[in-house]
């Protein structure tokens, strides 16, 4: 017994010395030839594009990836410590955020000018890389395109009951809440949450449990973003269900960017730069287009044909750095009506 | 035999062992103290951060649902700890007094449930029986279609965390029970108490300590919880804490909200504090304790066997054949399931120098705690608790703020996930080792000292060898739940490096279940390697009392 125990203590001292060891390591290796880049954007989505953009560009990254929102909370947190270079984030609010302490560096105008406006920083201060619309995602084997109605606010209505669901804690979620308060005013936004909460919905944690319930047929209709039923088809096979995209400013038809912005602090300002160009260049608006079936945020690029181009979309004119400023009163809301 | 000698060497060890005294009880407040410093950390942040908010941040926790909340976390807190109780006391009983076939078995499995992450076992209870689950689908063209009652809510989280934290009661009443005298129990018996009022009026007062620690220890982790609630939908405390962040971008409410949060969980302690009690727990009488007696349980053996049973499908058998399934389904799909060796690696070298790590700082605790309960004492003991009742983000934070402004080379490094990980789970290493500690009586140290041994000599000989078995304990239970812990992992490690809870996570946020599994499984299976050595001990030291 006693030589079993000698041997978890010396396991568990050499664990510590490892630790030690590799702390130091590290913060050696962490020298200036690596471009170091926070990523709210998942591994799985965005790691063939980032290790192509090293192969490329001979720049080296040291991706972190991790939640937006906690990422953006770590780099104010850091400040002027920031060991980032970059700030590659899910969607424009934590970008907002982080720019509004003065942490971000403003990007050179011939990027900026590549980008519709709308998917950009009025300041110039990050970027958008790629967009995403929301959308009612349908079971194509009880409905049909007709049926599904040109307004979001028209879910309301009481031939939905039992038939809805939706991710309430989902963050592109709570951007349309938040959008829609912009466009609609916070009273017309509350009777809408109320609405939907008398037709009973179906409420979800993930986006792509919402579109495997509309596939198993529990519901009819989900609100979610335009890709997931790509991303579950990927792993489930064929799934009977369609998007079904709102027009004309619909606070449905919100479109929401990733973007990525430099910071302030970075000591490589080159590379930086490049691979903000890389990815809103060529290659990587192709990738956006035709691997995360995104839509391609730089004029003139087509989205993949199964998309309903932007300038039919017509997204509500809304400031997207902006959304975040509307974030704490949708919670609110969404809060007071039972969602959260 | 002359007197003279004696005394004057006992007058001379007399002094030599003041001065000793005087040393090691220093070196014990200042070990003491340097753990409450590192302790205070995370609330010394989350003052900075409150005090920055602006009058509105203030309002918050005064709103209606802040209290709300607050008062469903509390609720939620209180129902699993019952239900904890309720499962782990009598297992321990079950498998460490009574005649219960195959009873060192069942002492493993028990226990098993604490290495499924209690995120993981909530996720794989909502695949198996949430709506749209596993079961749903399997009823779908039967007569019990859509009869399935929804889990989600409070009965989901209240049973995934009940699930998954039960093994804590368990493992710290089982220890708990292998320490008793049977003295007490054979003098109530002799004196024509039934065996169910000696268990009442017996046995139960004085496992008081052990439950109250594993109800302690679930109790806290039931309110810092995030992973569990959210996924079961079930609007908790920390999800207030958690939008603050995701939501709306703004540290100062949640600073505040989590400093309402450490409060709860003071608040917590000061009922345990008064549950265990004042009393004192270790033999007074003279001579060695006897081995314990075993109950035969007759024709509630089968009760109990279905009991044990029916608690490891649903605790253990059903999470981990989700995961399994999901597997297989990944493979027979010809999608490439990764076993992802460099994340298990560096799960390991993390969750064992935090264990290592964790053990040291809790020894001053424990020692203050159940040596010397004074005021220092109190304090360092409470505030050993605070960093275990807060979310692993807001601790993580309190990590950057400090390493960035002081010490800048910590920053993102391996050292730093160790610090947090003692500062998450330290209670989980001081609770065991307390245990052990109440139960040698100061009596024992002062005999070996009596008979010429050192101060340190006789803590070597006695105390030590009693500690050693708290302190595997507590090693084991850290090393398991470090090797879970993921939102401190992500925001603290070094760029690049991966733990199993962090490519569990990164296969899940995609939405990818198959490749979640795989790193899931490994996580499992290394895991169960330090339950199973913790269980092998006992029988070990079981084995040693019967020879006898």
């Amino acid at each position: 017994m006693r030589g079993k125990s000698a041997g978890i203590a010396l396991c568990l001292c050499l664990g510590l010395l490892t630790a030690a060891c590799g702390g130091g390591i590290s913060s050696v290796l962490g020298d200036d030839k690596t471009l170091t880049v926070y990523s709210g954007r998942e591994e799985e989505l965005v790691g063939p594009l980032l290790a192509q953009f090293e192969e490329d560009e001979g720049i080296d990254l040291e991706v972190r990836y991790g939640d937006s929102a906690e990422l953006a909370a770590q780099l104010l947190e850091e400040g002027d410590g920031s060991p980032a270079d970059v700030f590659f984030s899910q969607d424009a609010g934590a970008l907002g955020v982080v720019g509004d302490e003065g942490l971000l560096s403003p990007i050179e105008n011939a990027i900026l000018e590549r980008v519709d406006h709308q998917f950009r920083s009025q300041e110039g201060l990050w970027v958008g890389t790629s967009g995403r619309a929301r959308v009612a995602a349908y079971n194509t084997e009880a409905l049909s395109e007709d049926d599904l109605p040109d307004s979001i606010e028209d879910f309301t209505d009481e031939s939905w009951k039992g038939r809805i669901g939706f991710p309430p804690t989902n963050s592109s979620f709570q951007a349309f809440v938040a959008a829609m308060i912009d466009t609609r005013g916070e009273e017309a936004t509350l009777a809408f949450l109320e609405g939907l909460q008398a037709n009973e919905p179906e409420l979800f944690e993930e986006n792509s449990d919402v579109v495997r319930a509309v596939a198993a047929g529990t519901i009819d209709v989900g609100f979610v973003n335009h890709y997931y039923i790509y991303e579950v088809s990927a792993e489930e096979g064929d799934i009977p269900v369609a998007n079904h995209f709102f027009t004309n400013g619909d606070p449905g038809a919100l479109i929401n960017a990733a973007g990525v912005g430099v910071l302030a602090t970075t000591d490589q300002a080159d590379a930086a730069e490049t691979f903000v160009d890389y990815l809103t260049g060529d290659k990587g608006q192709r990738y956006f287009a035709e691997e995360t079936f995104e839509y391609p945020v730089v004029r003139g690029l087509e989205p993949s044909s199964d998309l309903l181009p932007l300038d039919q979309i017509q997204s509500p004119d809304i400031d997207l750095s902006e959304l975040g400023e509307r974030l704490p009163r949708a919670l609110d809301l969404l809060a007071q009506v039972g969602f959260l | 035999m002359g007197i003279a000698a004696p005394v004057v060497r006992a007058g001379r060890a007399a002094s030599r062992a003041r001065r000793e005294a005087s040393q090691s009880r220093s070196a014990l407040v200042l070990g003491g103290l340097a753990v409450g410093a590192l302790m205070l950390l995370p609330v010394a942040y989350l003052v900075v951060r409150a005090l920055e908010a602006d009058a509105s941040s203030w309002d918050l926790i005064l709103r209606g649902r802040t209290v709300w909340l607050a008062l469903r976390s509390v609720g939620l807190a209180v129902t699993v700890t019952l239900a904890a109780a309720a499962l782990g006391v009598p297992l321990a009983w079950l498998t460490v007094r009574t005649d219960l076939p195959g009873r060192r078995l069942w002492g493993v499995v028990a226990a098993l449930p604490l290495v499924i992450p209690s995120y993981v076992g909530a996720f794989a209870l909502l695949a198996a029986l949430g709506p749209g689950g596993m079961l749903d689908a399997a009823l779908q063209n039967t007569a019990l279609a859509g009869s399935l009652p929804d889990i989600t809510g409070w009965p989901g989280a209240w049973a995934s965390l009940t699930l998954f934290t039960y093994p804590y009661v368990y493992l710290l009443v089982a220890a708990g029970i292998k320490g008793l005298d049977p003295a007490a129990e054979e003098a109530a018996r002799s004196l024509g108490r039934s065996s169910w009022a000696t268990f009442r009026s017996v046995t139960l007062p004085l496992l008081r300590p052990s439950i109250a620690a594993g109800c302690l220890l679930v109790a806290l982790y039931t309110l810092h919880d995030f992973g569990a609630v959210s996924l079961m939908r079930f609007p908790a405390f920390t999800q207030a804490i958690y939008l603050q962040y995701r939501g709306a971008f703004d540290r100062a409410p949640a600073a505040i909200l989590s400093l309402l949060l450490v409060a709860i969980a003071l608040a917590v302690l000061a009922v345990e504090h008064s549950a265990r009690g004042r009393a004192r727990y270790y033999r007074s009488g003279t001579g060695s304790r006897r081995p314990l007696r075993r109950v035969a349980l007759g024709r509630w053996k089968w009760a109990a066997l279905a009991f044990c049973s029916a608690l490891s499908v649903v605790a253990f058998v059903l999470p981990v054949g989700v995961i399994v399934y999901w597997v297989l389904r990944a493979v027979s799909e010809g999608e490439e399931v990764r076993i992802t060796w460099a994340a298990g690696f560096g799960s390991i070298i993390v969750s064992s120098a935090g264990a290592l790590v964790a053990l040291l700082a809790a020894l001053p605790v424990a020692l203050l705690a159940s040596r010397r309960p004074r005021r220092l004492a109190t304090v360092v003991e409470r505030l050993s608790y605070s960093g275990y009742a807060l979310p692993g983000i807001v601790v993580a934070l309190a990590l950057v703020f400090f390493s960035i402004n002081t010490v800048p080379l910590l920053y993102q490094s391996l050292p730093l996930v160790v610090i947090a990980y003692v500062i998450l789970f330290l209670p989980q290493a001081v609770e065991p080792l307390r245990g052990s500690l109440l139960q040698v009586g100061p009596r024992l140290e002062e005999a070996a000292r009596a008979l010429g041994k050192s101060r340190l000599g006789a803590f070597r000989s006695v105390v030590a060898p009693l500690l050693a078995k708290g302190a595997g304990a507590g090693a084991a239970l850290v090393f398991l739940t470090a090797m879970k812990e993921l939102p401190a992992t992500l925001l603290l490690r070094p760029t690049g490096f991966e733990t199993l809870a962090t490519r569990v996570w990164s296969g899940a946020a995609a939405g990818l279940y198959g490749k979640a599994a795989g790193p899931a499984l490994l996580l499992l299976a290394i895991c169960a390697v330090p339950l199973y050595l913790l269980a092998r001990r006992v029988e070990v030291e079981e084995a040693e009392v019967e020879n006898k």
